[in-house]
């Protein structure tokens, strides 16, 4: 029951990582004005790519999905798939909402992204993916590489980026030595306690190893509540509705407001991605799915207004889906999949990286995207450029992982 | 209100016109308890002294938490003969009003044989709004029973006197976790824990091994059902060194793994009739419940495992292949490790791992045995207080706050672990929820805490609700300050908690502060 006196060394331990806590709840670490944030954005149960990013040149395409396929572009309607180049065009779910971000070149795709992990397990490629380390050799359960590269910017030091997880938990890419505050952005309701019970909580731990975890757990709730407030009064001045946004765009636009002021390294994952049956076309599952978070995504550039600038948002998925539709009108665990490259200056409007014209000879087994552009290879090119990292601080991020250069950004 | 009062319901009402009376009564009731603990003993007929400090310590830590029934055990029997009533525990039933039908459970074979009916039937339906409400039913029907495995799991950490079982259910089923949201696992958690784990949590490692191996539960989760001569599957051989027996350094290799795959061929599910076999194969063909060992998927080639040839054939191979691991000085070092580890914490003294790893091999795996050598030793009584997980968390505070009156939905526990990232069969990954501090003494996690901390107690919490989902009668905030608090907790209490709980300004948040302090949180 009772605290016995900690090891001097444990006690240095403790204190060291709980101060990092501190910091990156944003209270003494203040960003330089233009430094560069980055959110990414994961899409859990593996998205339907091909659907998303359509390859409209493809006459394999049409026929391997008899039921599920998106009608090519037409030049003449403003409602249908909106085509990026020859080959590519746009899920007509996302028309509105990316499409505009793309015509200002503010977004890139890259297709047959991925993994070369081919457990089709959503868990086992979700973690192995968010570890970021090589498949061979023992994984590393500690590490994800999100957290690989806080420490690299010079975590647990007050003058790293700072880091958040707009999560329940600190998800796997999150996992390492420095603490890294997460809180979900669904319901954020005022904080359960007022100042003097925070005080007094606090006065509890004053002394304890804990005590900058508590200080620090405590004040980002009440930083949050504040900002909450803040964006509803905003929004109110601005007569605009805050009740008329809900799931991932009312989250999306707190992680743009926070975003904004106090963190530079985000994270947040949105689900039900996993089509199987029933997954729609045009319209349906995976459209309304797509649109809400095309809608989030935007809504997210413009509340960062000219902080947009300076940030970049990628938005990946464990795996593709196969590649022919099954007998549910749906599609199943597959491979390469599309990501996606967002924000103010990044180098968009195109469809980038490594390219195959989608034949049948081409898919991977007789089934899949093939994976032609790795993602810590270009996850690493991205961080490389955005953070000005070596390339021994890039291996460090992703080992045995040589940069790819996209000319992302 | 005085610390005398038995755990009663206060309603809010009845509280809001007291507040300022209640208020000064609890500031006196605490300051008057910063005087020396002996003096200090409540008033209650029957009431004995406080136990001392290294008693309430060794219990906190062997136990889901505090509470009269096992403190009055321990008094009774002394550490010694406490120790051997836990490691062979009675069988203990839950309190009557919340234990399940005394109807015995159908075994995982029954349950698979009942899904698999209906989803055939489901399937012949035609599409439309019939077939999918049947989809629906079936579906709700799994959350169902996922959620009676966990709520038994919840009550009898909460009630079970043999606490030390109940922690180990925990541990092994941690350690050898399974993830309900995985192919059918809703349908087989509640029999995993029944049959695959509780009935060996404190009998022999290597019995408790074959048995979670032969648990359909744990050949859907690792994938071992899909495992057959021609197409074998490691995944299972691997985590079956990896992380259940040697652990990652264990001195198996790549060709190990591979060999144990091999070995585990045919080790796999079935809810149907028995295969048509060739006679050679009848005699090998072993059904128990859902798990089948199938000759005709099974890979009968040589096979050498960790150096030695496996002369065996058929599933008396795989039991062959199981006994020489276990027996391995590095399955020893590994189990023991890993147990001192979550009694004791993340660097548990190498002097003592090695005591463990010692009995655990003359006793040839005798998990009892090696839990004595570890509860029974100085370094024990001798280590630092470790930082509680969200299980021991939550469910050592609903233990205090009340103390034997058994709760009756929970469904806000659930909440609580999940929202602390410890959900019971939560885990994606098998390695099992981790058992370092560091995991979960994050800045978010102290506030989600101190929030759990509050609703606890600052009201009912909807703990008392009913099944049906109805609310409960009146029931206020439990009363922490109580005879258990004054025997065992309070003299525990460091000077900073003590000046906290006396700036509370009503018993809800004077129950709140003392469920945040650090006591609390570490045991």
């Amino acid at each position: 029951m009772t605290r016995r006196l900690l090891s001097r060394r444990r006690c240095l331990q403790l204190t060291t990582a709980a101060l990092a806590g501190l910091c990156s709840a944003g209270r003494l670490f203040a960003a330089p004005p233009g430094s560069p944030r980055f959110l990414l954005v994961f899409l859990r149960g593996g998205y339907d790519a091909a659907n998303t990013l359509i390859p409209y040149s493809s006459s394999f395409y049409y026929e391997a999905r008899p039921t599920l396929a998106i009608a090519r572009p037409d030049p003449q309607s403003a409602s249908g798939a909106l085509a990026l180049d020859r080959d590519w065009a746009l899920a007509p779910a996302l028309r509105d909402s990316i499409g505009p971000l793309y015509q200002q070149r503010q977004v890139a795709f890259v297709p047959f992204a991925g993994t070369p992990d081919l457990s089709r397990s959503h868990f086992e490629t979700q973690d192995s993916i968010e570890l970021g380390q090589p498949l061979s050799g023992t994984r590393d359960y500690r590490s994800g590489f999100l957290a690989r590269l806080h420490s690299v910017l010079g975590a647990p030091r007050s003058t790293a980026p700072s880091a958040i997880s707009f999560t329940d938990a600190l998800p796997v890419v999150f996992h390492g030595p420095d603490p890294v505050p997460n809180i979900a952005m669904k319901n954020v309701g005022k904080p359960a306690f007022d100042d003097r019970q925070v005080r007094i909580l606090s006065g509890m731990y004053a002394g304890h190893p804990l005590e900058p975890a508590v200080t620090s757990g405590l004040e980002l709730r009440r930083q949050v509540a504040q900002q909450m407030q803040a964006m509803s009064d905003e929004m109110r001045a601005s007569s605009r509705d805050a009740l008329s946004i809900k799931g991932f765009e009312l989250e999306a636009e707190r992680m743009a407001r926070l975003m904004r002021d106090d963190y530079r390294i985000g994270f947040v994952d949105v689900g039900g991605w996993d089509t199987h049956v029933n997954e729609g076309a045009a319209q349906g599952t995976l459209a309304s799915n797509l649109a809400g978070l095309g809608r989030g995504l935007s809504l997210f550039a413009q509340s960062l207004g000219p902080e947009w600038n300076n940030t970049v948002v990628v938005v990946l998925s464990e795996f593709g889906r196969t590649f022919r539709e099954n007998g549910n009108r749906g599609t199943d665990h597959g491979h390469g999949s599309v990501y996606w490259v967002l924000g103010g200056q990044v180098g968009g409007g195109r469809v980038a990286g490594e390219q195959q014209p989608l034949e049948r000879a081409n898919l991977f087994q007789d089934r899949d995207y093939p994976v032609l552009n790795d993602y810590r290879a270009l996850l690493g090119g991205l961080f490389s450029r955005l953070w000005g990292l070596s390339s021994a601080q890039c291996a460090q991020v992703f080992p045995q992982a040589p940069p790819a250069e996209l000319r992302l950004v | 209100m005085t610390p005398e009062a038995e755990p009663a319901a206060v309603s809010r009402s009845s509280l809001a016109g007291l507040s300022g009376t209640v208020a000064s009564l609890i500031v006196l009731g605490v300051s008057a308890c910063t005087a020396p603990a002996a003096r200090n003993a409540p008033a209650v007929p029957g009431a004995l002294a406080p136990v001392s400090r290294a008693d309430s310590e060794w219990l906190e830590r062997t136990s889901f938490g505090l509470d009269s029934q096992i403190l009055a055990d321990y008094r009774r029997a002394g550490r010694e003969r406490y120790v051997e009533e836990q490691l062979h525990p009675a069988e203990a039933p839950l309190p009557a009003d919340v234990a399940p039908p005394a109807a015995p459970l159908p075994d995982s074979g029954q349950l698979l044989s009942a899904l698999h009916q209906q989803r055939k039937a489901i399937n012949a339906l035609p599409d439309g709004p019939e077939k999918d409400a049947a989809r629906k039913v079936l579906n709700d029907e799994g959350n169902r029973q996922a959620y009676q495995a966990m709520r038994l799991q919840l009550l009898r950490a909460l009630y079970s006197p043999a606490q030390l079982r109940e922690l180990m259910v925990w541990f092994w089923l941690n350690h050898f976790s399974v993830f309900q949201h995985k192919a059918d696992l809703r349908w087989l958690i509640g029999d995993y824990e029944e049959r695959g784990i509780r009935a060996h949590a404190l009998g022999h490692f290597r019995e408790l091994v074959l048995a979670t191996l032969e648990h359909p539960a744990m050949l859907e989760y690792l994938d071992n059902a899909q495992n057959a001569a021609g197409h074998v599957n490691e995944n299972y051989a691997r985590e079956l060194m990896e992380l259940h027996t040697l652990g990652v350094n264990g001195g198996y290799t790549q060709q190990d793994v591979q060999q144990l795959a091999r070995v585990l061929t045919g080790v796999g599910v079935s809810a149907g009739p028995a295969p048509h076999l060739k006679a050679e194969w009848q005699a090998l063909y072993v059904r128990r419940g859902g798990f089948e060992f199938n000759p005709a998927r099974h890979d009968f080639s040589a096979k050498v495992l960790l150096g030695k040839p496996l002369t065996a054939r058929g599933f008396a191979e795989v039991e062959q292949a199981v006994t020489l691991i276990v027996r391995q000085p590095a399955c020893a070092r590994f189990i023991s490790r890993e147990l001192a580890s979550y009694f004791i914490g993340d660097n548990p003294p190498p002097r003592l791992v090695a005591a463990m790893a010692q009995t655990f091999q003359q006793s040839d795996g005798d998990i009892a045995a090696t839990l004595r050598t570890l509860l029974l030793a100085p370094e024990f009584s001798a280590a630092r207080p470790t930082f509680k997980d969200p299980a021991r968390y939550v469910l050592s505070s609903v233990r205090l706050a009340y103390d034997g009156r058994t709760i009756t939905n929970v469904r806000p526990l659930l909440d609580w672990l999940n929202a602390l990232g410890e959900g019971p069969f939560g885990r994606q990954t098998p390695d099992g929820y981790p058992l370092n501090a560091a995991s979960w003494e994050s800045p978010g996690q102290m506030s989600r805490r101190f929030e759990i901390a509050r609703a606890i107690g600052t009201g009912n919490a909807h703990l008392f609700d009913r099944e049906d989902g109805s609310a409960a009668s009146a029931t206020g905030f439990p009363q922490l300050s109580n005879r258990l608090y004054y025997e065992a907790i309070e003299p525990t209490l460091a000077a900073s908690t003590r000046s906290a709980l006396k700036q509370a300004s009503s018993p809800q948040e004077w129950n709140t502060f003392l469920l945040a302090s650090p006591e609390m949180n570490y045991d």
